[in-house]
């Protein structure tokens, strides 16, 4: 079988950070693969190895700069990557549809029979695209997967869906199906060096819209950033001062007076 | 135009977060003129319905499927529900399983989807307030058109109160057969110890950045004659078990004294924390959003600031 494991290039904003506009200042940004990705990428290379899955293709909504990232998954283990972008996709802030629109087409490309993609993203924290997806193509979805076990010949993947308050939700689900992957659902590899090597020649194909038989007006957004500013602190911490002697030294008196002790 | 809110279940019991669903709905059924309208699937829907009735309820739609949740049948019945009272606003649960569903219902009914809303504005169109970047910011988003899907951040909301006058009707939903099928639960997280139990914890978390450096955190544990307890990335990594998670998806405490070391703050771990009496929280970002929510904070290095309280306690 096939795996589709959707990825992208997050932003992480530095401790200081100034806002432009409304995104936060580019100097001020960090990008890696995102982390709930890592996870995903993980398990659909886990499929491969267990000889469940033929081929493990990634897919990203990103610019030509992002190819760094999606190499990272590349060394992890993909054997390819798709990579849509087009200038039509360059400012807007991308609603749900509209990535649906792109991951459809690439899925009507590929064919696969099992997507994985993060719960969410780390930056903008959706966490809806996976379903959304699901619905468009008519797969089967459990979203929050945080187990997985493939049932190849039987045609079904027996999850679990991490719930709140320590529960799981015992699910199985048909192929095909989208499934979104939560964090600690396996133990993401690091790239060995070797795998590095073999990710420089691996192909990531670069589509634009119209290769994947889109328009402008197909992803247009519904949603616009109107604004963006750092919330109002709410503390009324005491915040202690000092070098680490001083600090320890007025932290164990206020823990004294709440009655700790060994 | 009516407003249809979602309301969600578990195991014999309505969540809050419905309560807190209704008060968002009922804020957007007043900005837009409209009525407010509670739909229940699944489990003792008629024990639910009485309980959902609440001040600005106008009806409430009971649909008896099954006693799970399962998203199958919440998405068939929220599909017919919409277009049976013109719903162009759905309010729905920012959950694990409101964002099982959510999606897939925007997608069915043709209208975009913002989620974990923790405020919104209706004046012309829907202004929805949500986090970006790891909640470093916040961000207005707004939402063209009238017809939209909305999920709300459970605690944002104040729950909806009193009684109501809603009326309540049983609707016959026809659910297509489901691919995804839930076949039990598991409680995970017991084991040797139960931190709900600790007076005092001591928790760690990504701060910590090696597992070696663990044991130094269990030193302070012990010199404190505190519980260790973890935030998620450290569970995440194995470097301590499920047991030890506190958050939403793992343990909610309410120690007497909760000591936050190497921790952020993300919103789903104040989830499970921020009953507590007193919290302190040692971080080297000054703008880490724990210090919210902390009584006393240190900004500084926990590796020179955690040794330093050892040896004061010992």
């Amino acid at each position: 079988m096939k795996v589709l494991v959707t990825v992208k290039e997050v932003a992480e904003a530095d401790d200081d950070f100034a806002i432009e506009g409304t995104d936060i200042a580019e100097s001020d940004l960090e990008y890696d693969l995102n982390e709930w990705d890592d996870y995903a990428v993980e398990a659909a290379v886990q499929l491969a190895e267990a000889g469940i899955a033929d081929e493990v293709v990634t897919v990203t909504v990103g610019r030509e700069r992002t190819e760094e990232t999606i190499r990272m998954a590349l060394a992890k283990g993909a054997d390819r990557a798709v990579r849509v972008w087009d200038e039509a996709l360059d400012g807007a802030f991308a609603d749900v549809a509209s990535k649906v629109d792109l991951f459809e087409a690439v899925v009507a490309e590929e064919e696969p029979d099992l997507v994985l993609g993060g719960v969410q993203a780390a930056d903008t924290g959706f966490g809806a695209t996976g379903v959304a997806l699901a619905e468009r193509i008519g797969f089967e979805h459990a979203a929050v997967v945080n187990d997985l076990d493939v049932d190849a010949d039987a045609g079904v993947a027996h999850v679990h869906r991490e719930l709140e308050g320590g529960v799981e939700e015992l699910t199985e689900v048909d192929l095909p199906a989208v499934l979104t992957v939560q964090t600690g659902l396996n133990e993401p590899r690091y790239a060995s060096l070797r795998g590095i090597r073999q990710a420089q020649r691996k192909e990531i194909a670069a589509k634009d819209l119209s290769d994947l038989g889109l328009t402008a007006d197909d992803v247009e957004s519904s949603l616009t950033i109107t604004s963006m500013y750092e919330p109002e602190s709410e503390s009324d911490a005491e915040m202690i001062e000092g070098d680490a002697g001083e600090s320890a030294d007025r932290l164990a008196e206020v823990l004294r007076e709440k009655g700790v002790s060994a | 135009m009516s407003v249809l809110v979602a309301a969600e279940h578990r195991r014999g019991a309505l969540r809050d977060v419905s309560y807190e669903a209704i008060t968002a709905g009922r804020e957007l059924a007043d900005a837009r003129g409209a009525d407010l309208h509670v739909a229940v699937i699944g489990g003792d829907v008629d024990g639910f319905a009485e309980d959902l009735n609440r001040d600005g309820v106008d009806a409430i739609h009971t649909v008896a499927d099954g006693e799970e949740f399962d998203h199958n049948a919440y998405q068939a019945a929220l599909s017919q529900l919409a277009d049976g009272i013109d719903a162009g606003a759905v309010v729905l649960p920012n959950s694990v399983n409101g964002l099982d569903y959510a999606p897939a219902l925007a997608e069915a009914l043709g209208v975009p989807i913002v989620t974990d809303a923790v405020g919104m504005a209706y004046d012309d169109g829907l202004t929805v307030t949500r986090e970006m970047y790891g909640s470093k910011v916040e961000t207005t988003v707004d939402v063209a058109g009238d017809r939209f899907v909305l999920t709300v951040r459970g605690g944002e909301w104040p729950p909806a109160e009193g009684v109501g006058d809603a009326a309540i009707e049983s609707v016959d939903v026809d659910v297509p057969e489901s691919g995804a099928r839930v076949t039990g639960f598991e409680e995970v997280g017991g084991g040797d110890v139960d931190i709900a139990d600790a007076d005092v914890l001591v928790s760690v978390g990504r701060g910590i950045e090696e597992e070696e450096n663990i044991e130094l955190i269990e030193d302070l544990a012990d010199a404190l004659g505190a519980t260790l307890s973890a935030s998620r990335p450290i569970v995440d990594n194995g470097w301590l078990p499920k047991n030890r998670q506190v958050g939403q998806s793992g343990k909610v405490v309410t120690p007497d004294v909760y000591i936050a070391v190497g921790i952020s703050g993300a919103v789903q771990h104040v989830a499970g924390m921020k009953g507590s009496d007193t919290i302190v929280a040692i971080n080297t970002d000054p703008n880490a959003p724990i210090f919210d929510i902390a009584d006393y904070g240190i900004v500084g290095d926990l590796f020179d600031v955690v040794p330093e309280l050892i040896d004061e306690f010992a």
